[in-house]
């Protein structure tokens, strides 16, 4: 039981996270691999959030819920920066020039690279702009982990069968699935949504049609990142702790995620989530340790790919591939 | 042969290097091959004063860089001939490792040779067991099977006590050696009329360190040569024009005849050979592996060895090696910086030379035909408007 809640937890984050790559999988046939720093950044920018609101832990209720949702639209608003960022400087060229994939891999590489480390030197630029007093909480030891102060008081809120729910795990769960029905009902109902299934069904035709290309592969990836932002924040609530390097591990979990619900298709990257959370807590019962928990993901992955290539839901949203 | 053979891309009056060199008589060829090897064998010992790295040892930087052009070029028989995207390349470097740690210094006493045999043996086999379910999926699935495979492999190897786990292993044998002359080395200063600005003349150069690099780098070195003597024969038989055609159209190839999924199998396997016996080369210089050695970013950077060079292009392939590898030693004044640069250099050479520094002539020819494609399709719009 508590495995399956902690799964669920963590495989909403994956969920969260996942569907960035889905999106702009579904639009640009590309894997965004800088993803991962979009995520990361979205948690600092959290962390940072907090830190200038001078957050402490065990607030009272309602002052923590407000600092938790200052939290949310600070990591969320760095995230989709950051992603239009990404998408600005690693993918809109190529994309002009109908580059081959596996060029603008190697870009996304680069960025993921770049974007990593400057967190990571963070306090040696600080230092040279001359700013490193001044901003000492938020660049103080750039490569350590840094820690993301909860606000919330983490009660029991109910018991099923012995096990006791937190309210962050709780908090966490109905966040993540609230984003993701949003999520789904903007890309199924408003006009954005629809130029958004427009082009990944068809550039071209979506193009004489009068859809804004450029618009909607900026949208797909501001989404993707407002969405990343929010699972970092859930992340810190979850785990409590960001670094430089956070993105890289949970990028691939999250990119294995969204292959296993079917890339390119927005509720299978719940589905490829929640069951890869789950699968990586079950794994305990098998008598494993738990570090093997990626390696048991891993394999999911190729063993799904090998057997149904296009992921448990199919791929992307209902479209025949030419 | 003469330059009229040759395409009539540019006017005949400026020959491309590549057709001045073919009009060369074969002998003369040879040689000029020699000399180039020759120059590297000496390298270490020149201590060239721009070229040697001032932080670290070059010899040691070397011998990096030849590990590098020799992954990087297991990965271009991947990647650019047979165009396979492997993301996990790095496990077959990691198991050629570990062959040589495990029977080597954990589990047993074997001979180096042998070692190395074993090594490369045991690699090629998992990549013909890792290629023959997986080479069935599409391609940009194949790069995450791949990349997941890595993953498993560097787990594995974290998480199984046999392989003693995060330790790693030490006490990995050398080659043998024969010890049966010293070289001396070079030391640039006032006896050569070569203004020598930074500390190239150190005599610690002849210290035990640098004699303990420099052997690796002529070892890998000659096993460069031999790689690359290989991969020309492969490249230029019916194997790879296989590949060369999977590559640019699987389903045409199919129907021409060409068994693609065989040959995409055997480029695996090739790959995965040079990968183990590059992996195991490294493991005998450093002595000691452990799982932390083995990490995805390496396999980027592999990656980005060959992307840098041009795939499908040896020389490339060697060149990408020699960029990745070679620039962050040689700029240590910017060390914690060398990520940051590295990671724009991909992006602005992705960006502004997508085909690499240097673009096999297959590209090029792909390129016209594209050229005269389009040029047709055009007409042919032209003509129904």
């Amino acid at each position: 039981m508590n495995l399956t809640f902690t799964g669920l937890v963590v495989g909403a984050i994956y969920a969260l996270f996942a569907l960035g790559y889905t999106l702009v999988y579904g639009v640009l046939r590309l894997i965004n691999f800088a993803h991962s720093e979009v995520f990361m950044w979205g948690s600092f920018g959290a962390v940072w959030a907090m830190t200038l609101l001078g957050a402490r832990s065990g607030m009272s209720w309602p002052a923590a819920i407000g600092l938790l949702l200052v939290a949310l639209v600070a990591a969320m608003a760095v995230s989709g920066g950051v992603a239009l960022v990404v998408e600005r400087i690693a993918y809109r060229r190529l994309r002009e020039k109908h580059a081959p994939p596996l060029v603008a891999l190697i870009s996304a590489i680069g960025a993921s690279f770049m974007l990593s480390e400057i967190m990571g030197l963070r306090d040696r630029i600080a230092g040279w702009l001359n700013l490193d007093t001044v901003l000492a909480p938020y660049v103080r030891q750039a490569r350590e982990n840094t820690a993301f102060v909860n606000p919330l008081p983490n009660v029991q809120v109910l018991e099923i069968a012995g096990f006791q729910v937190r309210s962050n795990q709780l908090i966490v769960l109905i966040a993540a699935v609230l984003m993701m029905i949003a999520l789904d009902q903007f890309v199924s109902r408003s006009r954005l949504g629809r130029g958004v299934r427009a082009v990944s069904q068809n550039p071209e035709a979506a193009a004489l049609m009068g859809v804004n290309q450029k618009r909607v592969v900026q949208l797909t990836f501001f989404i993707g990142g407002l969405m990343a932002g929010a699972a970092a924040l859930l992340y810190l609530v979850h785990i409590g702790v960001t670094r430089y390097n956070v993105g890289f591990v949970l990028g691939i979990k999250a990119f294995t995620a969204a292959v296993l619900g079917g890339i390119g298709n927005i509720r299978g990257a719940l589905v490829g989530g929640l069951v890869l959370g789950l699968v990586e807590n079950y794994a305990t019962l098998l008598g494993l340790a738990s570090s093997w928990k990626d390696v048991v993901s891993f394999l999911l992955l190729v063993v799904v790919l090998l057997f149904r290539p296009t992921g448990i839901l199919g791929e992307s949203l209902g479209k025949a591939r030419a | 042969m003469s330059t009229a053979t040759t395409p009539a891309k540019r006017s005949p009056a400026k020959p491309t290097f590549a057709d001045r060199w073919t009009t060369l008589p074969k002998p003369v060829q040879i040689a000029i091959w020699v000399l180039i090897a020759l120059f590297f064998f000496i390298l270490p010992l020149l201590n060239l004063p721009i070229v040697s790295t001032e932080d670290a040892e070059f010899g040691a930087v070397l011998a990096t860089v030849a590990n590098y052009a020799l992954v990087a070029l297991g990965l271009n028989i991947v990647l650019g001939y047979a165009g396979l995207l492997d993301l996990g390349y790095v496990g077959f470097y990691a198991i050629g490792a570990y062959t040589v740690g495990v029977f080597g210094s954990l589990h047993g006493q074997v001979p180096w040779f042998v070692l190395i045999v074993m090594a490369v043996t045991i690699s090629t086999a998992s990549g013909l067991l890792l290629g023959a379910p997986t080479l069935r999926v599409r391609g940009d699935y194949l790069a995450i099977v791949t990349l997941g495979f890595g993953e498993i492999i560097r787990l594995t190897a974290l998480n199984t006590e046999w392989l003693n786990g995060a330790r790693g292993i030490t006490g990995i044998p050398r080659p043998p050696s024969t010890e049966l002359f010293g070289l001396p080395s070079l030391v640039w200063d006032g006896a050569v009329a070569k203004v020598d600005l930074g500390e190239g003349a150190r005599s610690v150069f002849l210290k035990f360190g640098l004699l303990d690099a420099v052997p690796y780098y002529w070892l890998a070195l000659a096993v460069i040569i031999l790689v690359l003597i290989a991969d020309r024969l492969l490249q230029s038989s019916r194997v790879g024009r296989a590949w060369e055609a999977t590559r640019e159209d699987e389903e045409a190839a199919e129907l021409n005849g060409v068994p693609t999924f065989r040959f995409k199998l055997l480029a695996f396997a090739m790959g995965a050979f040079v990968g183990g016996l590059s992996g195991a080369l490294y493991a005998s210089r450093v002595g000691a592996i452990n799982p932390d050695s083995f990490m995805i970013q390496l396999s980027m950077m592999f990656l980005a060895a060959v992307v840098i060079g041009g795939q499908g292009n040896r020389w490339g392939a060697i060149v990408g090696g020699v960029v990745v590898a070679y620039l962050p030693e040689r700029f240590r004044e910017f060390a914690d910086f060398r990520i940051v640069v590295f990671g724009l250099l991909l992006l602005l050479l992705a960006n502004f030379r997508p085909q690499g520094l240097l673009p096999p002539r297959r590209a090029r020819r792909a390129q016209r035909a594209d050229a005269v494609t389009k040029e047709l399709e055009g007409t042919e719009e032209g003509a129904r408007a």
